[in-house]
């Protein structure tokens, strides 16, 4: 069922929370909510999910489909919702939690208790713990704890599903594992949701659309392609992965930051471009356009790539490179090597304050 | 396993890594020795002096037997009653704010600090016939002084902070979570309520209400003011105990106090072990 939500907005005594936000959600879609924290997410779900509620002002409304649950009961709602930290019923075992949705429907219209014997065998099955039923949430790891939750959250064949943080308690490799079954079961099942996460790479991963949130505030909402190579400002730019810093002063299409220099297509003037870790090659010789001596201070050959740390006194702070492991053993890469900092693009975002209405990022390639 | 490791590398003797184990753990028995052991064997040393035909006729004593009940009964009441509002007061100042929180925070450990005689005395003014609860009550032909009705009550006031305080630590770290899941899960606020935060509390709730339980058994001052003692309706077991006291029979006292520590005792070591298990459960022992 499609999520449609307006002018929702939320104060916490005189503090905003959130700004009024428009946001529509189509059927079977996973959207991610993602921003640092205090950006507002975990409160616009809570108040999807009718746990919270929103500024009571005349047009906010929230639509699931055609129903209007503005004014519903989160009990009414008909939503499945999982907790960061798996809110378990740690005094039931792994059936009756997830039965229990099961088991307190009113009397009429519950169903038999074969049938819900039937059905929750069912919803083990598929998280894969119909072996673990007769269990305690205690004896059951983190991962298994949470698709428990799941499961017992999808018992009640929600018409959405919401999950706040479900990953972030979890190891690394745990949370790889839960994302890809996630994703899965998601594209059988067809349910629509929205999870909120922190993680830039979970929810790039994971969703088919992502609403990028700071300070309460909607900063774009794309696909994760699209959000990547298309950041609407510089808050996402920033927030979808690594980002170097190079500072200086632009005379004559050539910036000047110390004894760095990089020819560049600009007006005169104060200038700050951005460029990703991959976007940087490194090299024995500078290039007519491009002198920007650099040091190695550390080396991580651990990936698909090797990153390496590079510091030079015109730089504020480090700068990191990833490099090829061929490039790597190639350019004889130890600490203390000097060599020259080639950038194949860099980003900016000019004036961002005064342009917050249309900021059209200028990439060269 | 660290400690098995420990164990090998240093030969037979492991060291402990906390400091201070013989020393406090000494310490501590000493003073259990001196403060429980001693007192509880002198009561034992008390009845030797007694054969087992004379100790069953003492505390077979009908007048005993009827204060047995009386004691038994009021404190029951009071237990049940204390377990609905010590449970509801531990609710209210764990799950709310409000002007005043700090303040009935406080009152809750009152009838800790309060000398139990200044409660009884105060409790027998105030339900006594021309007492302001009394005028009100009489009327209704409620008589709460002289009878077991002001028993129970005087048991419920020295004893309600045992159910609050054990409930609220229980209470405060129970996560709002939990409650959440349940009424996204469709429940309604009492099913939620019985089927997920109660079963919770319960151990502590149980707890709570057997320490309040026990200690009516043994309560004394406060009760003996309101109780009107009349023989076979409203004495206490304590009250028989200090009447023995008086005449002197050290003997017959002890015969009866023996009785009150057992069934304590009893109690509180099946609250124990039966709360072990439940809190196993909850940790991931086994099933």
């Amino acid at each position: 069922m499609s999520i449609r939500l307006h002018e929702i907005g939320k104060h916490f005594g005189r503090t905003q929370a959130l700004e009024p936000i428009d946001l529509d959600i189509a059927e079977g879609e996973l959207v991610g909510l993602l921003g640092p924290s205090g950006s507002g997410k975990t409160t616009l779900l809570r108040i999807i999910a009718g746990l919270e509620t929103a500024d009571n002002v005349a047009g906010a409304r929230i639509l699931f489909g055609e129903r209007d649950v503005t004014h519903l009961h989160v009990r009414d709602r008909r939503i499945g919702f999982v907790f960061q930290h798996y809110a378990l019923f740690r005094h039931m075992t792994v059936f009756d939690n997830v039965a229990f949705g099961l088991t307190v429907m009113p009397r009429k219209s519950r169903p038999s208790s074969g049938e819900i014997r039937s059905r929750v065998h069912r919803l083990l099955e598929m998280v894969k713990l119909e072996h673990m039923a007769h269990r305690y949430p205690a004896q059951l790891s983190g991962g298994q704890q949470q698709r428990v939750s799941l499961a017992r959250a999808l018992a009640l064949r929600p018409d959405v599903l919401l999950l706040d943080e479900p990953f972030g308690a979890l190891d690394a490799k745990v949370r790889q594992e839960l994302r890809r079954w996630l994703r899965h079961l998601h594209d059988e099942l067809n349910f629509t949701s929205l999870f909120v996460t922190h993680d830039q790479e979970e929810a790039l991963e994971l969703s088919d659309r992502v609403v990028v949130m700071s300070n309460g505030r909607i900063e774009q909402i794309d696909t994760p392609d699209e959000l990547y190579r298309h950041p609407a400002n510089r808050f996402v730019f920033e927030f979808l992965g690594d980002v170097n810093h190079l500072e200086g002063t632009v005379r004559d299409g050539v910036l000047t930051c110390g004894d760095a220099s990089l020819a560049v297509d600009l007006e005169d003037g104060p200038e700050e471009l951005l460029l990703r870790p991959h976007e940087l090659e490194l090299a024995p010789s500078a290039t007519q356009h491009a002198h920007l001596p650099v040091c190695v201070t550390a080396i991580s050959p651990v990936g698909a790539e090797v990153r390496v740390e590079l510091e030079a006194d015109w730089l504020g702070e480090p700068w990191l490179a990833t490099v090829s492991h061929a490039d790597y053993e190639r350019l004889h890469l130890t600490r203390g090597t000097r060599l020259y900092a080639i950038p194949r693009r860099w980003h900016r975002f000019p004036d961002e304050r005064t342009q917050q209405t249309a900021p059209t990022p200028e990439t060269v390639s | 396993m660290s400690s098995r490791s420990f164990a090998i590398g240093l030969g037979s003797t492991p060291k402990r890594v906390l400091p201070g184990f013989g020393l406090s753990l000494g310490i501590s028995l000493t003073f259990v020795s001196l403060m429980l052991l001693l007192p509880m064997t002198g009561l034992f040393g008390q009845l030797a002096g007694l054969s087992l035909a004379e100790y069953w006729a003492i505390i077979t004593n009908e007048r005993v037997v009827a204060s047995y009940v009386v004691t038994i009964g009021a404190a029951a009441v009071a237990a049940i009653v204390n377990a609905a509002f010590g449970l509801l007061l531990a609710w209210v100042l764990v799950r709310y704010t409000f002007p005043g929180k700090r303040l009935l925070d406080a009152l809750m450990d009152l009838p800790f600090a309060l000398p139990t005689a200044v409660a009884g005395i105060t409790l027998a003014t105030l339900y006594s016939s021309n007492g302001w609860m009394g005028q009100l009550l009489e009327p209704l032909g409620l008589q709460v002084a002289y009878t077991w009705v002001g028993i129970a009550l005087a048991m419920s006031f020295t004893s309600i902070p045992f159910v609050v305080r054990t409930v609220q630590p229980v209470l405060e770290d129970m996560p709002n979570e939990m409650d959440e899941a349940a009424l996204t899960l469709g429940a309604s606020d009492f099913t939620g309520f019985r089927r997920v935060i109660l079963p919770h509390l319960w151990p502590a709730l149980v707890t709570g209400t057997g320490l309040a339980f026990v200690r009516s058994l043994g309560e004394f001052g406060a009760i003996i003011f309101i109780a009107g003692n009349m023989p076979y309706e409203t004495e206490i077991t304590a009250l028989m105990i200090f009447v023995r006291l008086q005449e002197y029979d050290y003997a017959g006292a002890s015969a009866i106090a023996s009785v009150v520590l057992f069934v304590s005792l009893a109690l509180l070591l099946a609250i124990n072990i039966w709360q072990g298990r439940f809190i196993k459960r909850l940790h991931g022992g086994h099933g």
